[in-house]
C-alpha cells in the first residue's frame, strides 16, 4: 500500500504478473454539494478507494487582511464575521478582545459574562450544525432537521441583541452596543429549558446507532502527534486525546470563573470528533447556565452596565450626540477614524467553534492596523485532509470532510 | 520548573550568543529576532531542547516594512509550548531583493500552507518548500499583493487620502 501511495503517477505500479489497473482522477468540487463550500479535491481513485488527494482552496479570497489595513479598528468587526460564519459572535469577541488588549481597556464583569453567554451560544450553534451535517453525510437527515429549529432560536437571541442573525457584528470595543433586552433573556431561558432534552434526543438518535457507528468509527483517524504537527486545535485535536483548550489554558473574558470540563477522545476518528463536539455542547450549556446566574446577581445600577467607560473607542448614545458637545466630538472622531492607536504588537487567541482563532495585530501608532493577520483554524486543518483520507473510501472522505468542520469562510480570508 | 521569559532568553543566548537580537516583551509576549540563515537551527533548538519544547507552530506570516532598507520583509513565527502553555514569537528579516528563507515544513507539517500563503502575499521564497506556489490568488498573478507598494484604494481619490488615516 505504501508504495502505491507514494506514486502520484496516473498508472499504479503493480507487482509483475498482475493485470494492469488504471486509476481515475476525480474532481470533487468546487460547488459539489458534498464539498461543503468552495474547495476542490482532486482525487486519484482506484475504484472507490482514494490513492492520493490534492486540495485546492482560493475560490473566495476576499483580501480581509489588506482591507483591514485601511480601516479603523471597529470597522474590522464586519470582516471577522465572515470568517467562520457558523459562529461569528466568537470571531467578533475575539477581535474586540484583541483590540482591548492593545488599547489597555478593561471590561466590567457583567460584560465579560454576557460575552461568555454569547460565545457559548455561538459554539453550540456551530457544533450543532457540524454534528448534524455529519449525520446527513451518513444518510440521516432527521437529526439535522430536528435540531435546526434550535439554531433558529439561537439566531433569534442574537437578533434581540444586535438586530442581525448570521453575520452578527455583535459587540463593540469595551462591551456591547446596547443592553440585552428582557426578550433576549426570555429566549435564553427558553433555550436553556428546552435544549437539553433536544440534545439528549439528538444524541440517542446517533450515538449508539449501528449504521452511524459503522460509517464513522475508524475512518478519518489521525494520531495525536500528527495532529499537533499539523497545527490542529479545538475539537479536532481534543478528539485525538490532547486536552488543549484556549478557554482553560489562557482564559479570556472571565472564563476562569466557570466550572467545566474539557471532553477528550482517544482515537481521533470521525466518531470521536462527533462525540467530543456533542460533549462540548453539554459543557457549553453548563457554562451558559452559570454565566446567566452570575448576570442575574447584578442589581440596581450594576444591572445596566453593558460596556466599559472608554469614550475614545465606544460610540456614545445617539441621544447624547444630539445634546452633549463632548459626545458629539467623540462620535465624530470615532466615525471618521481619527483616533490614534498606541504602538504595539499583540497576539490574542480565542477558542473558536473550530479551534484556536488568533489575531496578530501590529500597530505603528497610526489609525489603522499596520498589519493584521488572522490565524484561521480551518485553513490549517485542511492541509491534513490529503493524509487522513489516503486509503479511505470515497464516501468516508466526505464524512471526514464534514467532521473536520471545514468552513469555507475561514479557508481563505 | 516553569518557563519564564528570562529562562528562554538565557537558553537562547547560551546557545546562539549574539545572534539573538531585539529581545522584546510587548504585552508580556516574549519576542526576539534571529538572522534568517539561523531560523531553522533556532527552531530546531527550541523544539528539541528538553527545557523548552516549543513543538507547536501556531502561526506563520510576513510583514512588509518598506522603509527598512535591506530588511524589508519580516517572517513572524508564533511558537507554543503546549505542556507549559507558553508562547513565543520569533522573527527573521530578509531583504526584498533576495527574499530567501529556509522552510519550516520539515519540522512542522502545518507550515506548508502557511508558507504558501506567505509566499503568495509577500513573495517570501521559502527555500526547500515542497510545493511553493500560490494558494489563494490566481497562478497568473505576477506581483505580491500584500506588499505596501500596492495600496488598497485608488490613489487619485482625494476624499480619502492617507493623511486622514494617520499615514500622511
Amino acid at each position: 500500500m505504501s508504495d502505491i501511495v507514494q506514486q502520484p503517477s496516473h498508472h499504479v505500479k503493480l507487482p509483475d504478473g498482475s493485470i494492469e489497473k488504471q486509476t481515475t482522477t476525480l474532481n470533487l468540487g468546487p460547488t459539489h454539494p458534498a464539498t461543503h463550500g468552495v474547495f476542490q479535491n482532486i482525487l486519484e481513485v482506484d475504484g472507490e478507494r482514494i490513492i492520493s488527494a490534492e486540495q485546492t482552496v482560493g475560490y473566495i479570497h476576499r483580501a480581509f487582511e489588506k482591507l483591514a489595513e485601511r480601516r479603523p479598528l471597529y470597522q474590522v468587526t464586519p470582516l471577522t464575521d465572515r470568517l467562520n460564519y457558523c459562529s461569528s459572535p466568537i470571531n467578533n469577541m475575539g477581535w474586540h478582545l484583541t483590540c482591548e488588549k492593545l488599547l489597555g481597556v478593561t471590561t466590567p464583569k457583567r460584560v465579560d459574562y454576557l460575552r461568555v453567554i454569547i460565545m457559548e451560544l455561538a459554539r453550540i450553534s456551530d457544533h450543532l450544525i457540524c454534528n448534524s451535517i455529519v449525520g446527513v453525510d451518513t444518510g440521516a437527515f432527521t437529526g439535522f432537521l430536528y435540531v435546526m429549529q434550535y439554531r433558529e432560536l439561537i439566531y433569534e437571541i442574537y437578533e434581540e441583541i444586535c438586530g442581525s442573525r448570521l453575520t452578527t457584528n455583535i459587540g463593540r470595543i469595551g462591551g456591547f452596543e446596547r443592553n440585552f433586552t428582557n426578550a433576549a433573556f426570555e429566549k435564553l431561558e427558553r433555550f436553556l429549558r428546552e435544549y437539553p432534552g433536544v440534545l439528549k434526543e439528538f444524541e440517542s438518535l446517533f450515538q449508539r446507532n449501528r449504521i452511524f457507528m459503522e460509517r464513522t468509527m475508524g475512518s478519518g483517524a489521525i494520531s495525536a502527534d500528527r495532529a499537533l504537527n499539523y497545527g490542529f486545535t479545538g475539537p479536532n485535536l481534543r478528539a485525538t486525546g490532547v486536552d488543549y483548550d484556549v478557554r482553560v489554558h489562557s482564559p479570556y473574558s472571565s472564563y476562569e470563573d466557570f466550572d467545566f470540563n474539557i471532553p477528550v477522545g482517544t482515537t481521533g476518528d470521525n466518531y470521536d470528533r462527533w462525540l467530543v463536539r456533542n460533549q462540548e455542547m453539554w459543557q457549553s450549556l453548563q457554562i451558559i447556565e452559570q454565566a446567566y446566574r452570575k448576570v442575574q446577581e447584578f442589581k440596581g445600577a450594576d444591572a445596566d452596565v453593558y460596556h466599559a467607560d472608554v469614550p475614545e473607542y465606544y460610540l456614545p448614545e445617539k441621544q447624547d450626540v444630539y445634546t452633549k458637545m463632548e459626545a458629539l466630538i467623540w462620535h465624530f472622531k470615532i466615525i471618521m477614524g481619527e483616533i490614534d492607536m498606541p504602538k504595539g504588537e499583540v497576539y490574542h487567541s480565542v477558542e473558536g467553534g473550530n479551534g484556536e482563532l488568533g489575531f496578530y495585530l501590529i500597530s505603528d501608532g497610526g489609525r489603522t492596523p499596520y498589519r493584521l493577520h488572522f490565524r484561521r483554524p480551518c485553513f490549517i486543518y485542511y492541509q491534513a485532509f490529503s493524509e487522513i483520507s489516503q486509503g479511505a473510501m470515497l464516501s468516508d472522505a466526505i464524512i471526514t470532510l464534514s467532521s473536520l468542520n471545514l468552513i469555507a469562510g475561514e479557508m481563505d480570508a | 520548573m516553569s518557563l519564564t521569559n528570562e529562562i528562554i532568553q538565557s537558553k537562547l543566548v547560551e546557545k546562539f550568543g549574539d545572534a539573538v537580537v531585539n529581545v522584546e516583551q510587548p504585552y508580556g509576549f516574549f519576542s526576539f529576532e534571529v538572522p534568517k540563515d539561523l531560523n531553522l537551527k533556532v527552531m530546531q533548538f527550541l523544539y528539541d531542547e528538553p527545557s523548552l519544547q516549543f513543538r507547536f507552530l501556531t502561526d506563520l506570516c510576513a510583514v512588509h516594512f518598506p522603509d527598512n532598507i535591506g530588511r524589508e520583509l519580516a517572517v513572524v513565527y508564533h511558537l507554543h509550548n503546549l505542556n507549559q502553555n507558553f508562547r513565543i514569537r520569533m522573527k527573521v528579516f530578509t531583504s526584498i531583493d533576495q527574499p530567501d528563507v529556509f522552510t519550516a515544513t520539515r519540522l512542522f507539517s502545518s507550515a506548508n500552507w502557511m508558507e504558501r500563503e506567505t509566499y503568495d502575499f509577500y513573495g517570501v521564497n521559502f527555500v526547500g518548500h515542497p510545493n511553493l506556489k500560490r494558494i489563494l490568488n490566481v497562478d497568473e498573478m505576477d506581483y505580491f499583493p500584500m506588499r505596501k507598494e500596492f495600496p488598497l484604494e485608488d490613489q487619485t481619490r482625494i476624499d480619502k487620502d492617507d493623511e486622514m488615516f494617520g499615514r500622511g
